[in-house]
C-alpha cells in the first residue's frame, strides 16, 4: 500500500464516516431526550435512498402508502394519549398533521413522478416522503409507552425495525438501488481524486451538524431540548412537556435519517435491508459518545469510517467484524473511566 | 368566603401497596402562606408531588375553581403552579440564565419575559453574577435560589416549596425566608414544606402537622406556635424559653 492509496481510503472512509455521523448524531439525540434507542434509524436510510431511487425511475414509491398508514396510525396514537384533554381545535391540529398533510403529500408525488421532474425535486420529495414519519411513529409507537423502561422501549424499537424492514421488501424488492450523484464533477488536488459527490456529502453533514449546534445553543427550544435530555422532572415542572421535546426529537432524525439515505445511495447499492447496516454503524459511534456526547459521537463516525475503509482494503470479507469489534475496547476503557454527574450536591 | 387558590380533598398517594398519603384535605387561600409540618416520611415531598402531578393520586384537588383530574404537569404550569422540589432538578449542564429561561418556557416570546428575568436578577443579585455559569457548579444555596427563580419565572400564582432551607447554611436560610416573605407582598400564594418548623410557622398563616401521610393538626400558625405537642415535638424547648 502507497500514500496514493491511503489517502484513496481516508477519503471513502472519511465520506461514509459524515453519514455515520448524521445517524450517530440522530441516535443520539433521540435517546438522551426520549430514552429510545432509535433502531429503526436505518430504515429511514433505505426509505429515503429507495424511495429517491423509484423518483429517478419515473414510480410512485410504496412508500407514499406507507406515509398516510403512518399518519392514521399517529393520529390514532395521538387520540389516544390526549383523550382526557381533546378539544375541537385539537382535533383540527392533529387531523391535518396525520391526515391532510400525507394526502397532500402523497397527491403531489403521485402527480409529480411520473413527469420525472429535476434531481433536486426529486430530493426534496423524497424528504417530503420520508422525513414525516418520524413523527408519526413517536405519535403512534413511542408516545403512548413514553414511561416504559429503556429496555421495553428497545425491545419496541427492534421490533419497529423487523416491521420496516419487512415493508421495505414488500415496496422496494429485493433487488438493489443506485441513484445517480448529486454532482458529476470531479477534480485532483495532489495525489487525490475528489468526487463532487463526497463533497456533497461532506458540505451537506457539515451544514446539517451548524445549524442542530445553532439549534441547541442559540434557541430556547433547542434548550428545552437538552433541558429534557438533562433532567426530565425539572423540564415537566418549567412546563416542557415530554411529548413536545419528543416530536421534535423523532421529526429531526427523520430528516436526518431521510437525508443520510439521499446522501450514500449514490455512493453504494442500497438495499431492502442495507439501511440496517448502515445504522449500525452510526450506533457504534454514539456507543462510543456514550450515547450523549454529540462531539464524541460524530468523532467516533470519523474513526468508523476510516477503519471500516481500511478493513475494506486489507481484508474486505472481515470488513463489518473489525469495524464492529472496535466497540468492545471502547466499551472496557470507557467502563473504567465512568464519571456520573452529580445531580445534586 | 371566598374560593381558596388551592382546594385538596381526601388525597391518597401511594406506592405500590406502601400508601405515603392517606385522606389529607388542605386548603391555601389567596395571597396566603400555607406551611406544612412533619417529620422525614410523613409523606410532605409525596403530597407536594401528587398536588403537582408528578404523582399520581386518588382524591379530588381544584385549582383556582378548577378541578386538577387529569391535568398533566405541564398544563398546571400554564394554570399558574410552580413546585420546587426537594431535590432542585436543575439543568446542571446548563448556564444559571438558560436555565432561569427555560423556567419561563411557557411566556417566551411574550413581552413580560424580558421583565420577569430582570426581576429575578434584582431578586437573587448572587444569581445575576453567575449568570453565565454552570447551574451544576453552584453551591447549595445557589441552587436553591436558582430553583426558586426558575420556578417564579413562570408567573405562578401558586408557588410550592419543598424544604427549601435543606441543607443549607443558617444565613442562607434566613435569606431564602426573607426572599419568602417578599414574594407574598407580590401576591404569590405560597404552600411551604418545612422541616425548619420554628422558620415556617413565624412565616406562615397557617400549618398543617402531617404525620405518617395523615393530617394529624392544623390550626392558624399563632396557634400551632403555642401548641404543646407542636412544641414538644417540632419547635424543641428553646421555643418555650424564648
Amino acid at each position: 500500500m502507497d500514500l496514493s492509496i491511503g489517502l484513496i481510503l481516508i477519503q471513502d472512509g472519511v465520506t461514509n464516516a459524515a453519514i455515520y455521523a448524521l445517524l450517530a448524531l440522530a441516535l443520539v439525540l433521540v435517546f438522551t431526550v426520549t430514552r429510545v434507542i432509535f433502531v429503526p434509524v436505518g430504515e429511514f436510510v433505505s426509505f429515503g435512498a429507495l424511495t429517491l431511487a423509484a423518483f429517478e425511475a419515473g414510480k410512485v414509491p410504496g412508500t407514499v402508502s406507507l406515509l398516510v398508514v403512518l399518519g392514521i396510525a399517529g393520529a390514532i396514537g395521538r387520540l389516544w394519549t390526549e383523550r382526557a384533554n381533546l378539544s375541537a381545535r385539537m382535533l383540527g391540529g392533529i387531523a391535518l398533521e396525520t391526515v391532510v398533510v400525507p394526502a397532500l403529500i402523497a397527491a403531489l408525488v403521485t402527480w409529480l413522478a411520473p413527469h420525472k421532474p429535476p434531481q433536486i425535486v426529486q430530493v426534496l420529495l423524497a424528504l417530503l416522503v420520508v422525513a414525516p414519519m418520524g413523527v408519526y411513529l413517536y405519535e403512534s409507537v413511542f408516545r403512548p409507552i413514553a414511561e416504559a423502561s429503556v429496555l421495553v422501549l428497545l425491545i419496541v424499537a427492534v421490533a419497529l425495525h423487523l416491521a420496516l424492514v419487512g415493508l421495505a421488501l414488500i415496496f422496494f424488492g429485493a433487488e438493489g438501488s443506485r441513484t445517480t450523484a448529486l454532482s458529476e464533477a470531479s477534480f485532483t488536488l495532489g495525489q487525490l481524486f475528489i468526487t463532487g459527490q463526497s463533497l456533497a456529502v461532506l458540505g451537506v453533514t457539515l451544514v446539517l451538524i451548524l445549524a442542530l449546534y445553532v439549534f441547541f445553543d442559540r434557541t430556547l427550544i433547542g434548550k428545552a431540548l437538552r433541558a429534557t435530555a438533562v433532567n426530565r422532572v425539572g423540564a415537566r415542572l418549567v412546563g416542557i412537556s415530554p411529548a413536545f421535546s419528543g416530536r421534535i426529537a423523532f421529526a429531526l432524525a427523520g430528516i436526518i435519517g431521510a437525508l443520510g439515505g439521499i446522501l450514500v445511495s449514490p455512493l453504494t447499492t442500497i438495499y431492502y435491508d442495507t439501511g440496517f447496516i448502515i445504522g449500525l454503524k452510526g450506533f457504534v459511534a454514539a456507543i462510543i459518545g456514550g450515547l450523549v456526547s454529540y462531539p464524541l459521537a460524530a468523532g467516533a463516525a470519523i474513526l468508523v469510517g476510516v477503519i471500516e475503509s481500511f478493513a475494506s482494503f486489507w481484508a474486505s470479507e472481515l470488513k463489518e467484524v473489525i469495524v464492529f469489534m472496535i466497540i468492545v475496547p471502547i466499551l472496557l476503557v470507557r467502563s473504567y473511566g465512568t464519571q456520573v454527574l452529580e445531580d445534586e450536591e | 368566603m371566598s374560593v381558596p387558590l388551592l382546594s385538596v380533598e381526601r388525597l391518597c398517594v401511594a406506592y405500590g401497596r406502601v400508601e405515603a398519603v392517606r385522606d389529607v384535605s388542605l386548603a391555601v387561600p389567596q395571597g396566603s402562606i400555607v406551611a406544612i409540618l412533619g417529620p422525614n416520611g410523613a409523606g410532605k415531598t409525596s403530597l407536594l408531588g401528587a398536588i403537582m402531578g408528578v404523582l399520581r393520586s386518588r382524591g379530588r384537588a381544584a385549582f383556582d375553581g378548577q378541578p386538577l383530574e387529569g391535568r398533566r404537569v405541564e398544563q398546571r404550569v400554564a394554570d399558574g403552579m410552580s413546585l420546587v422540589p426537594e431535590k432542585r432538578e436543575l439543568f446542571v449542564t446548563m448556564s444559571v440564565e438558560d436555565n432561569l429561561r427555560l423556567g419561563g418556557f411557557r411566556r417566551r416570546g411574550s413581552a413580560e419575559f424580558g421583565r420577569t428575568l430582570e426581576e429575578m436578577w434584582r431578586l437573587f443579585p448572587r444569581l445575576q453574577e453567575r449568570r453565565a455559569q454552570l447551574a451544576g457548579t453552584l453551591s447549595g444555596g445557589e441552587r436553591q435560589m436558582l430553583a426558586m427563580a426558575r420556578a417564579l419565572m413562570s408567573r405562578p400564582r401558586l408557588l410550592m416549596l419543598d424544604e427549601p432551607s435543606l441543607g443549607l447554611a443558617p444565613l442562607i436560610v434566613k435569606d431564602i425566608f426573607r426572599t419568602v416573605a417578599e414574594l407574598r407582598r407580590t401576591g404569590v400564594s405560597i404552600l411551604l414544606v418545612e422541616q425548619n418548623a420554628r422558620a415556617a410557622l413565624e412565616l406562615a398563616d397557617y400549618g398543617y402537622v402531617l404525620e405518617n401521610g395523615c393530617v394529624v393538626l392544623e390550626g392558624p400558625a399563632s396557634e400551632l406556635r403555642q401548641d404543646e405537642r407542636v412544641i414538644a415535638a417540632y419547635l424543641g424547648i428553646k421555643a418555650v424559653a424564648s
